[in-house]
């Protein structure tokens, strides 16, 4: 079941939308600068409706079903989100025009800073980082510039615990400082001994991610933020895993220095197979003049019968500016309604029924499944897809299995502190019911690699493909279907 | 307001299972210090009310569809069909997650693979990657690419300072921790020929905007060859409408092609989400960040397509990654490649036209208007520098509140030389009767 490549469908002479013709006096065109040819294709409307249509079929989404997928926070992405980000004073407001202009959309921002600041116990926030890892690596950029600001420029190295997200050592190379691994202690959280024999006046900071990719909370996150903070180190939080702790606690409170929140993870913003995320930042009373520039604020107060005026603020110490505009401001609309329509209870309701859900489904697979560091874990747990009765069969075959079964797979093998890991997010936004068909389906396959191992090895099997060779495609790169122009060829 | 389903039936079932008391039991691991605070938020919502109170937000702009706009910048207003929107609802598009398991991907990664497809097509390049955050963020990995590429032995960029101010600044915040030196910029009467005096050994990018910052199209020949004399790479930002019927920069030599694809009928949105695209040559591609769509086989021959040079992405490669990168833009990629398919050969080709002549033809009677000048010391495509005989922060609130009109770019924000330049840009969306009122609108504020 393959769709055609949209080269190959429609004709010469064919167009899906026509455009008029000038209701102007025309121009000559400067003949020396236009192109000969535009390798585009050529195809009627709606052959291009079936062509998208028909390959959205081969997609597996959270509105087909379960999408269980470990640290991407994979709920419900209320549609109401869609509706006001497409109102037409959001939609087609111009990011260049003057600010007194666009009064709601500054008043939006202002306000959603104010709520994120509020939830994260922070002094300050910037919606600026387009996507998570923006966000990172805009908080590592804060540490930095902290730092050289008090003319401690020895501080070169971040400390990055083994249960940390994936990003965080990529993050602190691109800021141009060294990473230092930490090891997990026999229950996952930090080794506080290791902890201890890292930090000195080097240590620029930590980054930790809370709760970690274990799905557990540091038990003993208190000490950790002191030990940091004794040596004269910052403490950057990774809000990935933020749907956990939301009205839960308080980053700053515990603490942290700079944290960045996923608006596509704990704040249902859809994430459109592969972005656009947003990953505003928040900060601490001694990081907030940090910030990315521009943020929001109120540059005329306002009366009983008059608004504030809102505008843009520089930061004073800001590190600058990390994309074009002011963040990606739809998903700032979507995440505003979000939080609008929950208030404080429905937004903790979220963070206790999503923690429920995941100890739920943890209770349920247990018996069947090896959970290396089993306690009460938050919003996700990391269970071992391999059992030593059963050699050849590993988390990935239990994973491309669990398509037969019509749920999409967990994350798999990350966190790397487990073997063959398969890390499992349920969200709170899925019924009992459903939690019960996953954690039967994942009970049954696990029966069946004991029973008939091959059904796993070669699934799966009702799916567009079957397993495709990522290998060879890695080797033989065809990155692009149309002929290389004769120029490039030199 | 939840989207939560759970009964207290289903919970205190759930909670046996699980063998705690209450939910509360889950959470005793959190310090008692700081443990359920109360948030100081509003109360919940109903969808009914948070619609109103939202659609009161919005009625509060200004916007492009319910008035005439003469403002470019970096974001344009062009038009953007029915069909894009309609299937970028589709859930299976909309609530995908990035495509790491490709047998329940292909739709995702299909489109990718021609949004890739295409992305090279128009540049005249021979890859491109699946999209960056914006067209300024596209740029700064630009910068980053061509530091690894001289094994970061290189420390110099040179900018040109007619390059959108907004990425510059963004280059500037990416390289803070590298201690490269970003020189070109500042001052901002260096033009191409001081520019090129600059590259040395030490070079690692020249990056130069065509059309500019101000609609300006730029001379590019033979500036690829005296980079590559230098050893340094040369970047070319791009707005995509324009390669609809200018000469693509792959053609005059170009190793990195980016920009913003915002044009390709993504909506304003106040300045994001927009897609940067990046495009470049093969030799580069393993240095190239982002991620990247490939053709693959399945095992029973049949074609399917997978992320591929997952090596040198974060999650394998840690912090020797080419970036950290782990989402793109992916669904407002889907949405230029939509855009790409209906407008097709004739109709990209035909949206560039339409911006030529109407910004011309605005160009023509502005310069009739006494008190304005246009600078047409350089061909221009769809923008263009008018010398007002006011202030512009001034001529903008009498544009808006007398006639409803959004007015052009103040460009003395950025350049201090250009005190009372107004950069106005003219797309498809102008019609005639448009262009004539904002030009008789002008004509009264000349005194």
């Amino acid at each position: 079941m393959t769709e055609p490549l949209i080269y190959d469908l429609g004709a010469p002479g064919r167009q899906g939308v026509i455009m008029p013709d000038p209701d102007v006096p025309t121009t000559a065109f400067p003949a020396d600068l236009l192109r000969t040819d535009l390798d585009l294709p050529e195809v009627d409307q709606l052959t291009v409706v079936r062509h998208f249509t028909r390959l959205s079929k081969l997609n597996y989404s959270i509105d087909q079903g379960m999408y269980p997928l470990g640290s991407c926070t994979m709920k419900y992405n209320p549609r109401l989100n869609e509706d006001t980000a497409r109102l037409p004073g959001f939609w087609s407001s111009h990011p260049m025009q003057e600010p007194d202009t666009v009064q709601g959309n500054l008043a939006l921002m202002y306000q959603l800073q104010e709520w994120l600041r509020e939830i994260g116990g922070f002094a300050g926030v910037s919606l600026q980082p387009a996507a998570g890892a923006q966000g990172e690596f805009t908080g590592v950029l804060m540490m930095r510039a902290y730092h050289v600001s008090r003319g401690d420029t020895r501080r070169n190295k971040i400390l990055i615990p083994n249960s940390a997200h994936g990003t965080n050592p990529a993050t602190t190379s691109m800021v141009g400082l060294e990473v230092v691994e930490l090891p997990s202690d026999e229950r996952g959280d930090v080794d506080m001994a290791a902890l201890q024999a890292a930090c000195d006046d080097t240590v620029a900071g930590l980054m930790i991610t809370m709760p970690n990719t274990l799905g557990l909370f540091e038990e003993r996150i208190e000490e950790v933020v002191k030990i940091v903070h004794d040596c004269g180190g910052l403490v950057y939080g990774d809000g990935a895993n933020m749907n956990a702790m939301v009205g839960v606690v308080r980053p700053g409170d515990l603490g942290f220095d700079v944290m960045h929140y996923n608006l596509h993870k704990t704040f249902s913003t859809p994430h459109g197979g592969g972005g656009p995320g947003s990953g505003p930042v928040g900060a601490s009373a001694r990081l907030a003049d940090f910030l990315p520039a521009p943020v929001v604020g109120i540059v005329e107060e306002g009366t009983d019968d008059q608004p504030p005026l809102y505008g843009f603020v520089n930061p004073p110490k800001t590190i600058g500016r990390l994309k074009a505009f002011y963040g990606n401001f739809g998903m700032h609309v979507r995440a505003y309604t979000y939080i609008r329509v929950h208030g404080a209870s429905g937004l903790r309701g979220n963070s206790e029924n999503a923690v429920l859900n995941a100890n739920y489904v943890l209770s349920k697979v247990r018996s069947k499944y090896k959970v290396p560091f089993d306690r009460i874990c938050k919003h996700e747990f990391v269970a071992e897809g391999v059992w030593a009765d059963a050699p050849g069969v590993h988390a990935l075959d239990v994973s491309k299995r669990l398509m037969d079964y019509g749920f999409h797979p967990p994350t798999n093998y990350f966190p790397l502190i487990v073997h063959e890991a398969l890390m499992i997010e349920p969200t709170e936004t899925e019924t009992k019911e459903t939690l019960d068909a996953f954690s039967d389906a994942l009970l049954k396959i696990a029966d069946e690699a004991h029973t008939q191992p091959e059904v796993l090895t070669s699934a799966p099997h009702v799916t567009p493909v079957s397993r495709l060779d990522e290998v060879a495609a890695a080797k033989q790169l065809v990155l692009c279907c149309r002929p290389i122009p004769a120029w490039a060829e030199k | 307001m939840s989207y939560s389903p759970h009964t207290d039936a289903d919970r205190a079932a759930m909670l046996a299972a699980i063998g705690v008391k209450s939910v509360a039991d889950l959470f005793a691991d959190v310090p008692a210090r700081v443990r359920f605070p109360k948030l100081n938020l509003p109360g919940p919502q109903s969808e009914m009310e948070t619609m109103r109170e939202l659609m009161n937000l919005a009625e509060a702009n200004a916007d492009a569809q319910h008035n005439p706009i003469f403002l470019g910048a970096g974001a344009y207003n062009h038009y953007s069909p029915s069909v894009i929107h309609q299937l970028l609802l589709r859930g299976e598009l909309l609530t995908a997650y990035t495509p790491y398991q490709p047998e329940v991907s292909q739709g995702t990664l299909q489109i990718i693979y021609e949004y890739q497809s295409m992305i090279c097509a128009l540049t005249g390049m021979e890859v491109a990657n699946a999209s960056h955050y914006d067209g300024a963020t596209s740029m700064a990995e630009a910068v980053v690419m061509a530091y690894h590429h001289h094994r970061e032995k290189r420390k110099k960029v040179i900018l040109s300072p007619a390059i959108h101010p907004h990425y510059r600044a963004v280059v500037k915040t990416y390289m803070q921790g590298a201690g490269m030196s970003i020189v070109g910029d500042e001052d901002p009467g260096n033009d191409l020929p001081q520019l090129v005096k600059m590259l040395d050994a030490n070079t690692a990018l020249f990056i130069v905007q065509t059309p500019n910052f101000f609609g300006q199209i730029e001379n590019l020949e033979g500036l690829a060859a005296q980079a590559h004399a230098a050893g340094a790479l040369l970047c070319v930002v791009c707005d995509p409408i324009s390669l609809g019927l200018l000469r693509p920069p792959g053609q005059y030599g170009a190793d990195i092609v980016v920009g913003e694809g915002q044009s390709l009928g993504i909506p304003l949105s106040y300045g994001g989400p927009y897609v940067g695209f990046f495009a470049t040559r093969k030799d580069y591609v393993r240095r190239m960040a982002g991620r990247l769509v490939g053709e693959a086989h399945d095992k029973d021959g049949q074609r399917g397509f997978v992320l591929t040079l997952a090596t040198r992405e974060q999650h394998i490669k840690r912090e020797k990654a080419t970036s950290n990168i782990c989402t793109n833009q992916g669904l407002i990629a889907v949405a230029a490649t939509i855009y790409l398919s209906l407008l097709g050969r004739q109709g990209l080709r035909r949206v560039a036209e339409l911006c030529w002549h109407k910004s011309h033809y605005a160009a023509q009677e502005i310069a009739k208007v006494p008190g304005y000048s246009v600078d047409t010391s350089k061909t221009f495509f769809k923008e263009f520098v008018v010398k007002c005989p006011m202030p512009v922060k001034a001529i903008n609130p009498l544009l808006l509140d007398e006639q409803g009109i959004i007015g052009g770019y103040d460009l003395g924000q950025d350049y201090p030389h250009l005190q009372d330049h107004m950069l106005v840009c003219v797309t498809e969306m102008n019609s005639k009767d448009e262009i004539d009122d904002f030009v008789d609108a002008l004509g009264e504020f000349s005194a």
